[in-house]
């Protein structure tokens, strides 16, 4: 394999992460204030020049980096230190498996847009995103504070309860794609299916019914798994635990839960982990779900045969490779956009109701999900064969 | 590069493994001793082609396993208390030592042996799918015997849990 496929996947894998973290913060805060009749982030300036708030990420950044890092006396130092990091990192690595587009063929090398492509990549997000917990857990546990304890308890249980549901969820899915690979994921969601084709397999139409090709529909994850969507999304949101699902942090109850103890930019890697996971999360729905780097009816490979003869191979692949990024980017932010808008509608659930969610409604409803694309996948292949 | 990582790999298992038993007065390091242990196995599992057996292993047993032993942990806030009646049992202490002694016995003698070499396995190999067929195909009675083992300590759990069934 080429050295330019790995820089270029690296590349976009620090310019997702890099540039969107920060931003964000600026993003929410102004999401949050439009949508609470405010201005928002409007006074931090360079010179006058305030650029809509687009400073405040900045002015942040320094004052947490300035800021003095307190140890609390009694504490385990050393998990005191490394927990932002357990934190941190796994959400970081995750990115590795993330298909930002297919794979082209340009100037004589393999250029192909995931860092890491491998068999069982879904799998390999849900175990680097089962070692994260140790960084809440231990951090509320290290800094010796009551307060932080009772953050650790929570934070241990909801995030236990909600893997279960997260892995069981998606299971219709990998049944009916037959992989784990989020590329080849990626690649099947291009194809269509036709809406009507069964009347044609029952013979209520005649054989050769024009409508009947034309009404199709892309092979979306979404399509093929709605309800799961909405319960991975819900599982991940809960995973992340971002508001509705900030009881481990519930200010109300228990002061800042289980990062009380650390201030500055051990805080704020906290801060930056949960941002970065809320992107993962959009990434990852994206590729499962919403067709991953493709346009709905347009099939990669037919768009770089179609542009070959007008821009020459190298170009069209290139071309090609462009517009997925760009697709891919788009859903993302668009994600981004709707996991934001949960966060600012919803009241934080209670305790108990985060239990309930997980155990009581997730839980049964993708065990019976399961089922019921097993019967569907069945009938389906009775009926095509 | 395989070989340095197989010596990195064992040493932070053997090392942490020597950590789980070696903290006796803080059940919280003995645990993540026991984590280290897991990960390190997981890469070793890696190693020898068994990537997906590797990643259930972080999955499952770093992941959840390890964590609701350190819920339990700081549940019951055992902060520095010491072991709980390891010294007093004289009897466990001489089992214990029996067992590691002939376990010991027996992994020199397997490596007096002669040297494993690396395994030379088809592409296929310790793919989801090879391992989903291999569960489904030849073992399919032992996936259900164990399912059903596992749905037994589900019911069981329930029932003591619930102070009344209703």
């Amino acid at each position: 394999m080429a050295t330019s496929t790995v820089f270029v996947a690296i590349f976009l894998f620090a310019l997702v992460l890099l540039a969107f973290a920060p931003v964000m913060t600026w993003v929410e805060r102004k999401q949050s204030a439009l949508m609470q009749d405010r201005i928002g982030a409007n006074r931090a300036s360079i010179l006058g020049f305030k650029a809509l708030g687009l400073i405040h990420p900045l002015a942040d950044v320094i004052k947490m980096i300035t800021k003095e890092d307190t140890v609390p006396t009694g504490a385990h130092r050393l998990l005191h230190f490394i927990s932002p990091f357990i934190a941190v990192v796994p959400a970081i690595i995750s990115f590795a498996v993330i298909p930002y587009g297919g794979v082209y063929e340009m100037w004589g090398a393999h250029v192909s847009l995931t860092v890491a492509d491998l068999d069982y990549g879904v799998l390999y997000v849900f175990a680097v995103g089962s070692i994260a917990t140790y960084g809440s857990m231990l951090a509320g546990w290290a800094g010796n504070n009551n307060f932080g304890m009772l953050g650790s308890i929570r934070v241990s249980a909801q995030m236990i309860s909600y893997e279960v549901a997260l892995g069981i969820t998606v299971v219709g899915l990998f049944m009916i794609f037959g992989t784990l690979k989020l590329s080849d994921m990626g690649v099947l969601q291009q194809e269509t299916f036709r809406l009507f084709g069964f009347l044609e397999h029952f013979g209520w139409v005649a054989p050769d019914t024009k409508w009947i090709d034309w009404i199709t529909i892309p092979m979306w994850g979404i399509v093929l798994q709605p309800l799961p969507f909405f319960m991975f999304l819900t599982a991940l949101m809960a995973e992340n635990k971002r508001a509705p699902f900030d009881t481990p942090e519930g200010e109300s109850e228990i002061v800042a839960g289980y990062f009380i103890e650390y201030s500055g930019m051990k805080f704020g890697l906290y801060m930056m982990g949960e941002w970065i996971e809320v992107v993962v999360i959009a990434a990852l729905l994206t590729a499962m779900f919403l067709g991953g780097w493709s346009i709905p009816w347009l099939r990669e490979a037919d768009m770089i045969s179609g542009l070959t003869p007008i821009l020459g191979e190298n170009m069209a692949n290139l071309a090609a490779m462009l517009l997925a990024v760009h697709v891919f980017l788009i859903k993302v932010i668009v994600l981004i956009f709707f996991q934001m808008l949960i966060r600012w509608s919803m009241p934080r659930f209670r305790y108990d109701q985060v239990m309930n969610l997980g155990w009581k409604i997730l839980l049964p409803l993708s065990l019976a999900n399961i089922v019921i694309t097993a019967l569907g996948i069945l009938i389906v292949q009775e009926v095509t064969h | 590069m395989r070989t340095a990582l197989f010596w990195v790999f064992s040493a932070a298992a053997v090392l942490s493994a020597l950590g789980v038993i070696g903290n006796v007065r803080t059940p919280i390091n003995s645990a993540l001793s026991l984590v280290v242990s897991m990960l390190a196995l997981a890469g070793l599992y890696v190693l020898l082609e068994a990537q997906f057996v590797g990643l259930i292993q972080v999955m499952v047993y770093a992941g959840a396993i390890v964590v609701l032993f350190l819920f339990v942990i700081m549940l019951l806030n055992l902060r520095g208390s010491g072991a709980i009646g390891a010294e007093t049992q004289p009897i466990m202490k001489a089992i214990g030592a029996l067992v590691a002694g002939g376990a010991t016995l027996w992994l020199v003698r397997t490596l007096a042996a002669g040297r494993a070499p690396w395994p030379d396995v088809d592409d296929g190999f310790g793919t989801t799918r090879a391992i989903g067929e291999a569960l489904y195909t030849d073992y399919v009675l032992s996936v259900q015997v164990a399912g059903v083992l596992l749905l037994a300590g589900i019911v069981a759990a329930v029932v003591l849990a619930k102070k009344k069934i209703d």
